[in-house]
């Protein structure tokens, strides 16, 4: 049964926003719509989505795979174009945005190049740029002391664990100081102890830099854990079921997920989900 | 013990290394050629014989081993046909195989050199040009199925007739040969970069030339240097054959063509070996700095 609209706009917990004066709209899609046309036919990657998302937020896409989670996050980076509808991202087209560097992308795999020692890997972007040699040198060792991977800028990928290799691929990400960071499973790949810690690290650099985060994963709890805001997402066609509000302090440990808030809404995540039928076969 | 197995001795090193399966290899080798030898050059042993009668093996063996112009040339002879040649000889000498050699690989390493840079730089166009790959491919591969021996003469008497002779028909002819293992490979190696380090590249809008340097070209680094080893061994191919239609007066490929009109069968083999040595030389070369990038660039990849 397709679910109406009105579940998308159901009232949820409003006034979690601490400042009362409206922020800066980042994210801004009306109707987006996405069809591939693959081999097997169209498949509706994105139906009708509608996003705002506002500075400084911290917004998780969660659902089952093929929801067009990802899809979206390529969307908003202009990895793909939307087929309908419209999108700014930054007050313009994901195209200009994209060329005016107003976004890092994060990819499930910390996508390093192999030849590149980690330091040089964090310069590439500046490097593209046309940084100056010194300041990309500057930046570079700032954003590998942000996460931690002071010591370690001239060691080549192989001889990092999966954990740093995503870490340098986070500062390399910041190095150019973006005001978006998009973030597609970048923890996916992990074992659950480093994501824990990656997770905590990833709120602190959060609150520290002030970014706008888009994540995208498929863990309840890690959703719950980091965001400000929850999209649920929803297979065939892929849409947006609902949108929560985690109103959770913002200075939170691993702890806060024993308690009743964390609970209640991880409790509403997965019933949207079940709403979207994302537990069906 | 701990230390001894900690560093085994020698005898042992040697039995698990590659170095006793060559040795072996070598040696049957050398039997079998001296076995070929005696069985090959034993008829016009035979018929030289002064008394047939008296003709034992022991005299078959002597005389198959050290004819002037044996079919098949023994070990030693070859051997002692190209210390002469090599060390012995003033290298002015017109017998000097360090003469015809440095000839043959001028000629070569001019060759590889354009073969090189034009299969790179067919490389990238089809690379970058979508067209291109349909149109240009089918030309390269048709290019390689013409034999060179029938080549070869045409492009000596083309350029001869408009005065080129010497070194450059013969480099033209190694490039011939050599620029299409690059090109084959580089396309490969150009087009290798992952999915994600693509989309990579286009979330910082980095410009095609920027992709090229910064990702294509690093990545297909590997696939470079094993085209190179075939190219620069096929390079040396081309060169040998480019000395053969002129009648060229040295090189390594003259001093073959001249043992084979006065029936010099000792000569040959030695400029054969030469030509072997040197091949093994240049690719070994080319490992060797492969070797070099290679851990430059990080190490494992």
């Amino acid at each position: 049964m397709p679910v109406s609209p009105s579940v998308a706009s159901a009232p949820v917990a409003e006034a979690s926003d601490p400042e009362a004066a409206p922020r800066h709209v980042v994210i801004d899609a009306k109707g987006l719509n996405l069809t591939f046309d693959t081999a097997d036919g169209l498949v509706h990657a994105l139906s009708d989505v509608d996003l705002t998302v506002r500075e400084g937020e911290f917004v998780s896409f969660i659902g089952p795979s093929g929801c067009g989670k990802t899809t979206l996050l390529r969307v908003i980076a202009d990895l793909e174009q939307a087929t309908g509808g419209s999108i700014t991202v930054g007050g313009v087209s994901p195209a200009d945005a994209r060329a005016a560097r107003l976004y890092g992308y994060v990819f499930q795999s910390a996508a390093l190049l192999p030849w590149r020692n980690v330091l040089a890997n964090v310069t590439l972007p500046l490097e593209i740029f046309g940084v100056p040699p010194a300041e990309r040198l500057e930046r570079a060792t700032r954003n590998l002391e942000l996460v931690n991977l002071k010591g370690f800028e001239k060691k080549f990928p192989w001889q990092l664990s999966g954990g740093m290799q995503q870490r340098a691929s986070i500062a390399r990400a910041l190095a150019y100081d973006p005001q978006l960071l998009l973030m597609d499973e970048p923890f996916g790949a992990l074992d659950e102890i480093v994501r824990d810690k990656l997770n905590l690290q990833l709120l602190k650099l959060w609150a520290e830099t002030a970014k706008t985060v888009i994540f995208v994963t498929h863990s309840i709890p890690e959703a719950v854990f980091l965001s400000s805001k929850i999209v649920v997402m929803s297979p065939r066609p892929g849409r947006i079921i609902d949108v929560i509000d985690c109103d959770l302090p913002r200075d939170r440990g691993l702890e806060i997920r024993e308690s009743q808030r964390f609970l209640d809404i991880a409790h509403r995540v997965r019933e949207g989900l079940r709403a979207g039928h994302s537990y069906d076969d | 013990m701990t230390t001894e197995r900690a560093s085994p001795s020698l005898l042992a090193r040697l039995l698990q290394g590659p170095v006793l399966p060559v040795l072996v290899m070598v040696g049957v080798l050398v039997v079998v050629w001296y076995g070929a030898a005696i069985a090959l050059n034993a008829p016009f042993a035979r018929s030289m014989a002064a008394d047939p009668a008296q003709f034992g093996f022991a005299d078959l063996v002597e005389a198959t081993l050290s004819q002037d112009r044996p079919v098949l040339p023994a070990p030693h002879q070859v051997f002692v046909e190209l210390e002469k040649s090599v060390f012995e000889l003033p290298v002015t000498s017109k017998r000097s195989l360090v003469l015809h050699g440095w000839v043959t690989l001028s000629s070569t390493l001019v060759g590889f050199g354009l073969g090189a840079v034009l299969g790179l730089l067919l490389a990238v166009a089809i690379v970058h040009v979508k067209s291109l790959e349909k149109s240009l491919m089918f030309w390269i591969v048709s290019s390689q199925t013409v034999p060179i021996l029938a080549v070869a003469p045409i492009v000596i008497v083309v350029l001869g007739a408009i005065g080129i002779t010497g070194l450059v028909p013969k480099a033209i002819i190694s490039a011939y040969l050599c620029f299409f293992p690059v090109t084959i490979g580089m396309v490969k190696g150009l087009t290798s970069p992952e999915r994600l380090h693509v989309d990579l590249m286009r979330t910082w809008d980095a410009t095609p030339a920027q992709t090229f340097w910064r990702l294509r070209l690093p990545a297909s680094v590997p696939f470079l240097f094993t085209s190179l080893e075939v190219a620069i061994a096929a390079s040396l191919v081309g060169a040998i054959v480019g000395e053969l239609p002129t009648g060229a007066q040295a090189g390594l490929g003259a001093r073959l063509l001249a043992g084979s009109y006065y029936g010099q069968t000792i000569q040959i083999w030695a400029a054969l070996f030469a030509a072997a040595v040197l091949a093994a030389s240049m690719v070994g070369l080319v490992r060797l700095i492969e070797r070099a990038v290679l851990t430059a660039m990080g190490g494992r990849r």
